[in-house]
């Protein structure tokens, strides 16, 4: 995934969007936060996800945290490998460690998600 | 109040720790990973800043009267250059410190939790009374360092003037470090061997970068926390508590109730007696969420206690938790259901340490 083409939740999501699919993991900068990463829970397809709103939990040696849907939708597909090698998300968190895939909501979109910019921007502010 | 700085917060700061507030200090949590600076520990050797330990020195002809009331272990019977771990109690019995006591054949020494310092500095002068002792709280003057793991001994060798393989396990040298005064113990609190040194403040960057230099990993609080919960050690403020006395804390050898008195004797002589009261139990869980403070335990669906630490353990290989539950769940081997942010994971009870190093070290 090009950094660049996705869009970016405050919550440290990503979300990458092809016609009416939207695939989601979190950024780089959620995975140095974490460091090591020890447990993903995702939730099964078909469940319903609203923007804003928690779809799982990631899980490293520190501490547990909600992941939250960056669109609403109905989630079509779910990375079973983060089940037993939780370390994709900790070592390519763009491509390999993609957590769900989300069936867009009719007239939805991912226009309230920021760019690479402002998402640089937010991460430079939160401490690096 | 904002949060102490060590000698060491720029060293820290420098190598790019994220930092974040321990005990009224500002502490590393982590440098780059909690697990590979676990595994450092574990196979070869790590560095810790435990500047933010409090370091209380004790003269006087009545100090050691003084050390003996406060004091749940023994002390008269502890040997010049001698370490002990122990307890001070309040008078309910209650824990208002886990301590390391050091003796000296010129005094003695205590090293309490940061968080208790001064807690406990207002302890040992209340207990004072009229006895002859000065109390110094070094704290803010020195340093300290503590290199832990298997390769932890061989790093020292040359830098101090008492070679610290030639020191017992629990047992220190007053000694000099570069012509410079320090104390090293065979101490720890990671289940490895190791020592851990105090040394005046403007010293402990020197010899924090030599030991770097000689191969041991920084480490930051992140791992100082899964490496302790591994070898089942106590933490103050999660296993040890003002209202958790230190039997139901299985520190029973670290209680001598046949001294004479002592802050809380009379109160644990009672709560022995009590068998009702929880334990504190290892549980190791089947999957691979973790427990973490405050989830519940259930034995056939009712709660019997709550999980006081919990992580991933990386040595281990599966999450690990330590907690207090009820004597009925408390039995190596049994099966408990943990609440996990309301989902039941499976666990079973199992005797503590989770982790013992492969080979105590040679006494």
């Amino acid at each position: 995934m090009d950094p660049k083409t996705l869009r970016y939740a405050a919550t440290h999501e990503w979300a990458a969007r092809d016609g009416d699919t939207v695939t989601v993991g979190i950024t780089k900068f959620a995975v140095e936060q974490l460091t090591d990463v020890t447990h993903v829970e995702l939730p099964t397809v078909g469940r319903p996800v609203t923007a804003g709103q928690p779809f799982g939990e990631v899980e490293s040696v520190k501490s547990v945290n909600d992941l939250y849907s960056p669109v609403t939708g109905e989630i079509i597909a779910v990375n079973d490998a983060l089940a037993t090698d939780p370390s994709l998300v900790t070592n390519d968190p763009l491509t390999g460690g993609w957590m769900i895939k989300i069936k867009l909501k009719p007239g939805t979109t991912l226009d309230h998600l920021m760019t690479l910019d402002a998402y640089d921007k937010q991460i430079a502010l939160e401490g690096h | 109040m904002s949060a102490l700085h060590t000698p060491l917060y720029d060293w820290h700061v420098a190598r790019g720790a994220r930092m974040t507030e321990f005990g009224g200090w500002e502490m590393p949590v982590v440098y780059t990973s909690v697990v590979a600076e676990h595994q450092a520990v574990r196979t070869g050797a790590g560095l810790f800043d435990i500047s933010h330990m409090g370091r209380l020195s004790f003269a006087g002809d009545e100090a050691q009267a003084l050390i003996d009331r406060v004091f749940t272990n023994d002390v008269a019977g502890m040997k010049d250059f001698q370490a002990r771990y122990g307890l001070i109690c309040n008078d309910r019995g209650g824990v208002q410190d886990d301590v390391l006591v050091y003796r000296w054949p010129y005094g003695w020494a205590m090293v309490v939790n940061a968080a208790n310092r001064t807690k406990i500095v207002g302890v040992l002068e209340a207990e004072r009374g009229t006895r002859k002792v000065q109390i110094m709280d070094q704290t803010t003057l020195t340093g300290m360092l503590a290199l832990q793991g298997p390769k932890a001994i061989e790093m020292t060798c040359g830098l101090f003037d008492v070679d610290p393989a030639t020191l017992k396990y629990y047992h220190a040298a007053a000694t000099r470090s570069r012509g410079l005064q320090c104390v090293v113990s065979r101490t720890g609190y990671t289940g490895e061997d190791g020592v851990e040194v105090m040394i005046g403040g403007a010293h402990v960057a020197a010899l924090a970068d030599e030991f770097v230099s000689r191969g041991a990993v920084s480490c930051g609080l992140g791992a100082r926390d899964t490496l302790r919960l591994e070898a089942g050690m106590p933490l103050y403020g999660h296993e040890l508590t003002e209202e958790i006395d230190p039997l139901q804390a299985g520190l029973g050898w670290a209680v001598q109730l046949d001294k004479e008195s002592f802050i809380g004797r009379d109160a644990l002589l009672r709560r022995r007696d009590e068998s009702a009261r929880p334990r504190r139990v290892g549980l190791v869980l089947e999957g691979t969420r973790s427990a973490r403070e405050g989830c519940r335990i259930l034995l056939d669906g009712k709660a019997v206690g709550k999980v006081t630490s919990g992580a991933p353990a990386p040595t281990v290989g599966k999450p690990v938790a330590m907690a207090y539950v009820e004597p009925q769940a408390a039995a190596a081997g049994t099966k408990v259901a943990i609440d996990v942010r309301g989902k039941a994971e499976s666990a079973k009870v199992v005797p503590l340490p989770f982790y013992k190093r492969p080979r105590p070290p040679v006494h």
